[in-house]
């Protein structure tokens, strides 16, 4: 009697989720087997050599171009993540601790509505902000601050770093404002009662209470970043290219898919790994919190 | 409020102005006379919207740009409410995994998405259309539309269903008349979350439109002649409002839909 109700609920859940999941499966993970079968193929010019080979994983791995630009993508994305956590994670403790609770929602709703605003338009206005005739260079020299326009800021590896960090905040803050909400205010006064001072408090006991929200964060941020498109071909024009754009060359401008395939599935690879580390990461600050 | 507390207001104030920087420059830039996007400013005008209002390549990215949002929003929500009624009522077997394949596109870096979408297209011999974007922003628009409606499917009080069951109702007339009303707030959230995220959507589009452009790539074919510029920022200036627009309808819709199943008003669209 039990098994057969739990065999009819079973059935009537696979049959709802079998629409979406089809769909997925058609749309998303044939696609993706393609360029893994692929990745294992040669380019022979006019048609795909059909014989397995590990050759275009050799040379994602030797060739010194794909390495720089791979460098380049997984160091922007670390240093990406790396500023947008650390500066969001003060705002998300201002909202949670701090703002009465009636007004958190406002906060929240203020903090996302830059981020729905056309991500083109934002990428493209940081160029015209960090630029040589930009805003800072302009107002600085307009003020007599400095002489000439800073160059540290233009059209390189920082303006990538700021556009993107600016591009991320919100999926930074909202994680770790959930994480923060959750955490039981009394353990926060048990913590003084027992003579910590408030730093000690934090350090002890608020900090790693919001650490999954830490990690939700940085995955949330890591990840849209390596593989960002846009704004290296916007701010940089294409000259400091990172592992997105290569992949697109080489996908449709050289049409040779077999190594476009392979920088896809070594992407994808680099982002599971990475990934996994922060989920086991997870686990072990969720395991010493019983 | 005590002395660091001041400090962390000062800090989120200040963040505040870094995350808006780019979006007030932006009716700054669209009124300013001058054609070229810098300080200082020269005098003020209409100009820029009057000629992207005249635009005919324009105006067929944005017919564009919306039929691909309003379709791809259609899809990804229906859909969306068969997986978030799934995953919220029922229990069954491969539950976990085939959920988290379905949301796999929040977490896959855009390009390889489209990339690799691209390619089974070609390799089918598909003519790339507006047709071929709806597929992809469909997916990619699906787990968000999950994620409100689960949200909303979850705080369902699942015997208000069996008092329908027991007052003589069928199945799909306790679905219709029961849970979608109440859970109307979230489908209307959702679609205005998807239309929202499908507007913005480049990447997909830019690899699978073919020659027709959509909004986000006409801007983007744009950037590139400094004196289309102007025009570019009067039009950012129009979608700005619009999604604004949009995100507080939105935002009504989440929060009444709150009310009516009796829960506290929380913070966020996420």
């Amino acid at each position: 009697m039990a098994k057969a109700k739990f065999d009819a609920e079973a059935r009537a859940g696979l049959s709802l989720i079998a629409p979406p999941f089809l769909y997925a499966l058609v749309i998303l993970a044939v696609p993706l087997l393609t360029i893994l079968a692929y990745s294992f193929l040669t380019d022979g010019y006019l048609e795909i050599i059909r014989e397995p080979t590990l050759a275009n994983y050799a040379e994602v791995f030797t060739d010194p171009i794909v390495r720089t630009v791979m460098m380049r993508s997984l160091i922007v994305a670390a240093i990406v993540t790396l500023a947008t956590v650390v500066t969001a994670f003060p705002v998300a403790y201002y909202i949670s601790f701090c703002v009465r609770p009636e007004k958190k929602a406002l906060w929240l709703f203020l903090i996302t509505i830059p981020f729905w605003t056309s991500y083109l338009i934002r990428v493209f206005l940081w160029k015209v902000i960090l630029g040589y005739n930009g805003v800072v260079n302009s107002t600085l020299t307009g003020l007599g601050i400095i002489d000439e326009p800073l160059t540290f800021i233009l059209y390189n590896v920082n303006s990538i770093v700021i556009t993107l960090a600016h591009a991320y905040a919100p999926f930074a803050i909202l994680p770790i404002f959930v994480a923060l909400e959750k955490i039981d205010r009394s353990l926060l006064e048990a913590g003084r009662d027992l003579g910590e001072n408030r730093l000690t408090t934090f350090w002890r006991v608020t900090l790693p209470l919001a650490m999954p929200g830490v990690i939700a964060a940085t995955l949330i941020v890591f990840i849209p970043t390596i593989g960002d498109y846009v704004t290296p071909e916007v701010i940089g024009g294409g000259r400091i290219p990172m592992i997105a754009n290569m992949i697109q060359v080489q996908m449709l401008a050289l049409d040779n898919r077999p190594l476009g395939s392979a920088l896809a599935v070594t992407t994808m690879a680099i982002v599971a790994v990475v990934s996994l580390i922060f989920l086991f990461l997870n686990r072990r600050f969720l395991r010493v919190r019983q | 409020m005590n002395r660091s507390g001041w400090g962390l207001q000062a800090y989120a104030i200040f963040y505040l102005l870094f995350l808006y920087a780019p979006i007030i420059l932006l009716p700054i830039f669209a009124f300013n006379s001058g054609t070229i996007i810098a300080f200082p400013l020269q005098g003020v005008t209409t100009d820029w919207f009057a000629q992207m209002w005249g635009n005919a390549t324009l105006r067929r990215a944005l017919t564009n740009s919306l039929t691909i949002a309003v379709s791809a929003s259609i899809l990804a929500t229906c859909f969306g409410v068969f997986a978030a009624r799934a995953s919220t009522r029922f229990v069954f077997p491969g539950k976990g995994g085939m959920m988290g394949f379905i949301m796999l596109p929040m977490v896959l870096p855009e390009i390889i998405v489209a990339m690799s979408l691209l390619v089974v297209l070609l390799g089918m011999g598909v003519q790339l259309s507006l047709l071929t974007v709806i597929v992809g922003h469909t997916l990619i628009c699906m787990p968000y539309a999950i994620a409100v409606l689960s949200t909303a499917f979850s705080s369902l009080d699942r015997s208000l269903e069996e008092a329908a069951y027991d007052l003589g109702e069928t199945k799909w007339g306790a679905f219709r008349l029961v849970t979608l009303p109440l859970v109307m707030p979230g489908i209307i959230s959702a679609l205005l979350i998807s239309f929202t995220i499908s507007l913005d959507e480049f990447i997909i589009a830019f690899f699978l439109a073919g020659n027709e452009p959509t909004l986000p790539t006409y801007i983007f074919s744009q950037l590139r002649f400094p004196r289309a510029i102007p025009v570019i920022m009067a039009l950012g200036t129009v979608l700005v409002i619009l999604s604004i627009a949009l995100l507080a309808l939105g935002e009504y819709f989440r929060r009444r839909g709150n009310a009516r199943i009796g829960g506290k008003p929380t913070g966020g669209l996420m």
